[in-house]
């Protein structure tokens, strides 16, 4: 038994399961304070990694005013682009999901999977063979025990908790608490005086925010290349598996079923190779395993880890 | 009385195929200007008997018997499946096993098309069957994540059976659509080169269209009836409200596992006939993408009509090549002079200027395939908020104020 690599690989997938969570909160936060299953997530994360490409990489803004060392005029860049990958959540909200309210779930389902589409095309197109998002933390990192803890992954998975902090604080404040309330019956909390509205624009623009940091460190070292490609998206669908395993409505599932999908997503690539099982799965096979993971878990328990079972009426 | 269109005085009048003698001339006229239109010979529309044209009209076809299958699925029974395209593989790799010639490593029969259609749609109903027990245990949305799952896997699948599937990024041969008894060196019916038929001169694609569109007949005049029997009446029943179906009597693994299968099959088939159509398919054609596109298709064209998913396919699938002569029609406008240069100018790019479209894959502007998908994306925004029903709510609101008229109801 290599314990070194049991431990780096327990890093990898924790760090990995940070992303997937981040994802997955946002996914959450979006359903459970609006009632919209977004499918157009991975498009949100995709777009909010574009502009960190843009402001940080190709137009150096703010960093040609401020000066300073690079990972520094990139993390203001980044910061810069959260705000405007809100707006974009603001905005998408707004245009496609408003007229909408009221509207049967599938409905409005079938309108994110039009703006997923919409939004990756032009995209795709925008990005073309791909868009450098650079490497601010450099590709090496510090070795504990002889396991290689990366600092960009640091950095992510020290992010991510700040930003379950962040939410967790969030839910304490008036707006957080109103957002719950609206999350357990939108009637009653209009009743009581809460703009429902608003609310919702509220819970596109954490998702947006929340997607873009897990689109902009899914990009670069070690999970990819350092350039945005179109993959990116697919990498942010990836995170369905953990909504679903920890349970469609519940944020504490989509933070647990997050890491649970990552570190097994880790675990399948450095153990279920051909050397360990004698078996070839083929390229990439650790990138489905997530979904066989979710099948799995889903005939074991239909609502996930810490989903509510659905009562209705006939 | 009996002229009065939309009384009904029985139930078998009122479940009729056709309930007015209208209707009836109606698919006539429609069957004999389809047939016309494959050969270029309906007015005004001569270029659809052009050979591009005519695999554009093949992958309509195509494209509506397996949306024809999802019709079944998610306009009858309301189940959302993203998992079409993992079915339409299966077809696809079942096709090619029993027909496709086996080649060094690749796995293949060649057994005629009698073999090897029908065990398509077989196939990928038993993979829809086995699916099913999902979709009982989950309901909405959840499905349709979990569906979506399944593309994903079918996909890994498809890309690491080199035996079956040919290497990726490569993809390998399907067998021809020719009609064989067995494995004779001349087919029964030559569907592949050009020939005369009846005394007029029709080429091969021109063929193949003709033979989908027979096909499609028989298959869209079954999947119409599967909705006017139990099964249809059981799975609308679950779609409207499922507990309720329940309590009524209406078994609902059971006919949910009779959607699944179903609809695989009509999936199947349609996997088979791409393979065979457009002969050479790389492992990832059966991505997230088709499996949108056909969701696209039913919303597009009215979800749970069979009418609606026929001018859906044809709508969606047929823009494509709509934009790509368009956007080629206005590069050349482009280089003239005159005030639509400047529009066309502004709209297609042409290498580095500015422009929404090009013809180039890389470069400025959106590529054809591109622009496509924005196209429909933006349509499935637009009609899911406009027009819920599609293109056929938008054909049942004229019909009904020519009805009427002059009353406005």
């Amino acid at each position: 038994m290599d314990f070194t690599k049991l431990a780096g690989a327990l890093w990898d997938g924790f760090a990995l399961g940070a992303l997937y969570a981040l994802l997955a909160l946002g996914f959450v936060i979006i359903f459970k304070a609006t009632q919209v299953v977004n499918f157009a997530h991975g498009a949100l994360a995709s777009v909010g990694a574009y502009l960190v490409a843009t402001l940080a990489v190709e137009r150096r803004i703010p960093g040609r005013w401020t000066g300073g060392p690079d990972w520094l005029q990139w993390s203001l860049s980044v910061v810069l682009a959260l705000g405007f990958a809100a707006v974009f959540g603001l905005l998408l909200e707004r245009i496609a999901i408003r007229p909408m309210i009221g509207q049967p779930l599938f409905s409005v389902a079938i309108i994110t999977l039009g703006l997923d589409i919409t939004l990756r095309s032009v995209l795709d197109d925008f990005l073309g063979q791909g868009r450098a998002l650079n490497q601010p933390f450099g590709l090496d990192g510090f070795v504990v025990g002889g396991v290689n803890l990366p600092h960009t992954q640091i950095v992510s998975t020290a992010l991510a908790f700040a930003a379950f902090l962040a939410v967790a604080a969030f839910f304490r404040t008036r707006t957080g608490i109103a957002m719950r309330a609206t999350a357990f019956d939108q009637e009653a909390a209009m009743a009581q005086g809460v703009r429902v509205g608003r609310i919702f624009a509220t819970a596109w623009a954490i998702g947006a925010v929340l997607a873009t940091i897990a689109g902009i460190f899914a990009a670069i070292y070690p999970r990819g290349s350092g350039n945005l490609e179109a993959g990116t998206a697919l990498f942010a669908l990836r995170a369905f598996p953990a909504v679903i395993l920890g349970g469609l409505d519940s944020v504490k599932g989509a933070i647990v079923g997050g890491f649970i999908v990552g570190i097994i997503e880790v675990m399948a690539a450095v153990y279920l190779g051909t050397d360990y099982i004698g078996v070839n799965l083929g390229v990439g096979f650790q990138t489905v395993v997530p979904y066989a993971v979710m099948l799995v878990g889903l005939l074991v328990r239909p609502y996930g880890l810490y989903g509510t079972p659905e009562v209705r009426r006939v | 009385m009996r002229r009065r269109p939309l009384l009904r005085t029985t139930y078998a009048s009122d479940a009729a195929l056709f309930p007015s003698t209208t209707q009836k001339v109606a698919m006539v006229c429609l069957g004999v200007g389809a047939v016309l239109a494959v050969l270029g010979k309906l007015p005004f529309f001569g270029y659809l008997g052009t050979p591009e044209w005519s695999l554009v009209l093949a992958r309509v076809l195509i494209f509506a018997i397996g949306a024809l299958g999802l019709n079944i699925l998610l306009g009858l029974g309301g189940q959302v499946s993203l998992g079409h395209a993992f079915f339409l593989g299966i077809g696809a790799y079942t096709a090619v096993v029993l027909g496709g010639s086996g080649a060094g490593e690749l796995w293949g029969l060649e057994l005629p098309i009698w073999v090897w259609l029908p065990a398509s749609g077989v196939v990928a109903a038993l993979f829809g069957v086995l699916v099913s027990p999902i979709a009982v245990r989950l309901r909405g949305l959840y499905l349709a994540i979990v569906t979506l799952g399944l593309v994903f896997l079918g996909l890994h699948l498809f890309n690491n059976m080199a035996d079956i599937a040919g290497s990726p990024g490569v993809g390998r041969h399907w067998p021809k659509l020719d009609l064989r008894l067995w494995k004779e060196e001349q087919p029964l019916l030559d569907l592949t080169n050009s020939g005369r038929w009846f005394g007029v001169d029709v080429t091969g694609p021109q063929k193949q269209v003709l033979a989908l569109l027979v096909l499609i007949t028989v298959l869209a005049f079954a999947a119409r009836n599967i909705a006017r029997t139990r099964v249809g009446r059981a799975l609308a029943a679950i779609r409207d409200r499922d507990i309720a179906a329940e309590v009524m009597g209406v078994a609902e693994a059971r006919y949910k596992l009779i959607a699944f299968g179903l609809s695989s099959f009509y999936a199947g088939v349609a996997g088979g006939l791409l393979g065979a159509v457009f002969q050479v398919l790389t492992p990832d054609t059966w991505n997230l993408a088709i499996s949108i596109e056909f969701v696209a298709i039913l919303i597009i064209g009215g979800a749970g009509t069979v009418a609606g998913t026929l001018l859906g396919s044809a709508f969606v699938v047929a823009s494509g090549q709509a934009i790509k002569e368009v956007t080629e029609s206005l590069s050349r406008t482009a280089d003239g002079n005159g005030i639509f240069h400047s529009i066309a100018d502004f709209l297609v790019s042409q290498g580095s200027d500015f422009g929404l479209v090009s013809l180039q894959p890389i470069g400025k502007g959106l590529s054809i395939f591109q622009f496509n998908q924005l196209f429909y994306g933006v349509l499935l925004v637009v009609f899911m908020l406009a027009e819920p029903l599609g293109l056929y709510g938008i054909w049942v609101r004229i019909r009904a104020y020519w009805k009427g008229w002059p009353f406005t109801y």
